[in-house]
């Protein structure tokens, strides 16, 4: 008998392994890489200066110009670059890249520990491609690159104390003016976190063992449960 | 789906190949397109992108839209067509590149959604086989596919390890046929895991358990990380997007 159970023992952590294999993918295909969330900052629109003519496009995602020479017109940021590698367009920077905006927000992000300033949704992305893309179009390149560095340093910052507020008590997060590039970044470990809080706060949904055959997975499991019970 | 009219005559409507006359073979029906007012529905690439970022962020198989996977691959395959014609008509090497750049995103997005699906498929098959309300979230192909999968499964499992084993031990539904009465060997995924969402209306307080301690007030474009499975509902009615 004690040789089946070693069997199904060994069938069990072979299970885990290979669940715990799947599981690491499952995080990644059910979180968005750094790729997915550029790919969603691109359908941002942004004003070119177009340096030709060209009719109107007709794209599956919606229709853009007529194009006229020094006449701006706004696309889609990915549609703007692509012109821009050809030489076909100025890009202009969006209103709240400029200098005196971003040092307005990065004072009040500086004056405020608790909350973050509105920023369009996908400020990183959408600056970095600008940056990388149509440096030459953009005006005080150099601050506008140190301050946008200074305003994710300072929000980063806020979101790891904030970091610091989760327990087993938190039922909710509220992500206030919070980019999409800072959520991909926090979201693994809040994620994570979040939910073992949730589990080890409601008991009934761990998983009863099996009686006497108990698995080395599941006393592991157990065992950071009470050190993690500070009432 | 009542924005399926505007934006499938829409994307029928992109680069006629017939107007010998249009200089790009695309100013002939400029005119005809003003009048959709084609601003105020959400194009089917903008709904494409929500279903396919609740997909990838929601724990559990989401109900499959069809109607809306085949007006965007209409869409796709009129334009494929569409380029080549153009390509051989007029040669202009930036307006092609940009409708390919588009066809491109497109089929990412379509993709990629399609894959989400077929990875949760394969992540809880039976699980999915055996609830008749997920069964039913799956589209025709991915019925055929799950079943396939199962049935794959079933004999890798069995030729490779359940045969070897006490008979008690044999069935890959149950830990064993003595102890269980029920099929306890099979993974669901976690409802209770948080996920990121987006509220696109006032929602107003929402009650996040069942004692009503709870609540959290969901305005317009409010960001919360909360808890998947009280949060479903408003999923399913469109309240909420995943991010």
């Amino acid at each position: 008998m004690e040789h089946v159970t070693a069997v199904v023992e060994l069938l069990y952590q072979f299970g885990v392994n290979s669940m715990a294999g799947r599981a690491s993918t499952e995080l990644e295909s059910s979180f968005f890489s750094g790729a997915e969330v550029e790919f969603l900052a691109e359908d941002d629109m942004v004003v070119i200066v177009p340096s030709l003519r060209m009719d109107t496009l007709h794209l599956i995602c919606g229709d853009f110009g007529p194009f006229m020479p020094q006449v701006p017109a706004s696309v889609p940021l990915w549609l703007g670059i692509a012109m821009k590698k050809r030489g076909k367009c100025r890009l202009r920077a969006p209103e709240w890249m400029s200098v005196e905006n971003l040092t307005q927000v990065l004072e009040l992000e500086r004056e405020s520990s608790q909350e973050f300033q509105p920023l369009p949704f996908h400020y990183v992305e959408v600056s970095r491609l600008l940056l990388d893309n149509a440096r030459d179009d953009l005006v005080d390149v150099y601050m506008v690159q140190t301050l946008i560095e200074d305003i994710r340093n300072v929000r980063f910052h806020k979101v790891q104390t904030g970091l610091q507020t989760l327990s087993g008590k938190t039922h909710a997060v509220k992500l206030k003016n919070l980019g999409a590039m800072e959520v991909s970044l926090i979201r693994p470990f809040f994620v994570k976190a979040l939910e073992k809080f949730y589990v080890h706060d409601n008991e009934e949904l761990v998983q009863p063992s099996q009686g006497e055959t108990d698995t080395p997975l599941a006393s592991v499991d157990r065992h950071p449960r009470r050190v993690l019970r500070p009432r | 789906m009542d924005d399926a009219g505007p934006s499938a005559r829409r994307g029928g409507n992109s680069i006629p190949v017939d107007d010998a006359t249009g200089a790009y073979g695309a100013s002939g029906f400029v005119d005809s397109l003003d009048g959709l007012g084609t601003e105020e529905v959400a194009s089917d690439v903008v709904l494409l992108r929500r279903v396919w970022q609740n997909e990838k962020c929601a724990p559990e198989i989401l109900p499959y839209d069809a109607s809306l996977v085949e007006r965007v691959r209409e869409q796709v395959q009129l334009m494929e067509e569409n380029i080549e014609a153009f390509a051989t008509e007029i040669k202009d090497d930036l307006m092609l590149s940009l409708y390919r750049m588009d066809v491109n995103r497109t089929l990412f997005l379509l993709r990629s959604y399609l894959r989400a699906r077929l990875s949760k498929i394969e992540r809880h098959p039976i699980h999915i086989i055996d609830n008749q309300e997920l069964w039913d979230r799956l589209s025709e192909q991915e019925q055929e596919y799950t079943n396939k999968y199962c049935e794959v499964l079933a004999k890798h499992f069995e030729q490779t390890v359940l045969i070897r084993l006490p008979e008690q031990y044999g069935s890959m539904l149950k830990q064993t046929s003595l102890a269980s009465e029920e099929n306890d060997m099979i993974t669901q995924p976690q409802l209770n895991t948080f996920v990121c969402c987006r509220s696109r209306g006032a929602i107003g307080s929402f009650q996040l358990d069942d004692k009503g301690d709870e609540s959290v007030d969901l305005m317009t474009n409010d960001l919360y990380i909360l808890r998947y499975k009280p949060i479903r509902r408003l999923l399913e009615t469109d309240q909420i997007e995943l991010i």
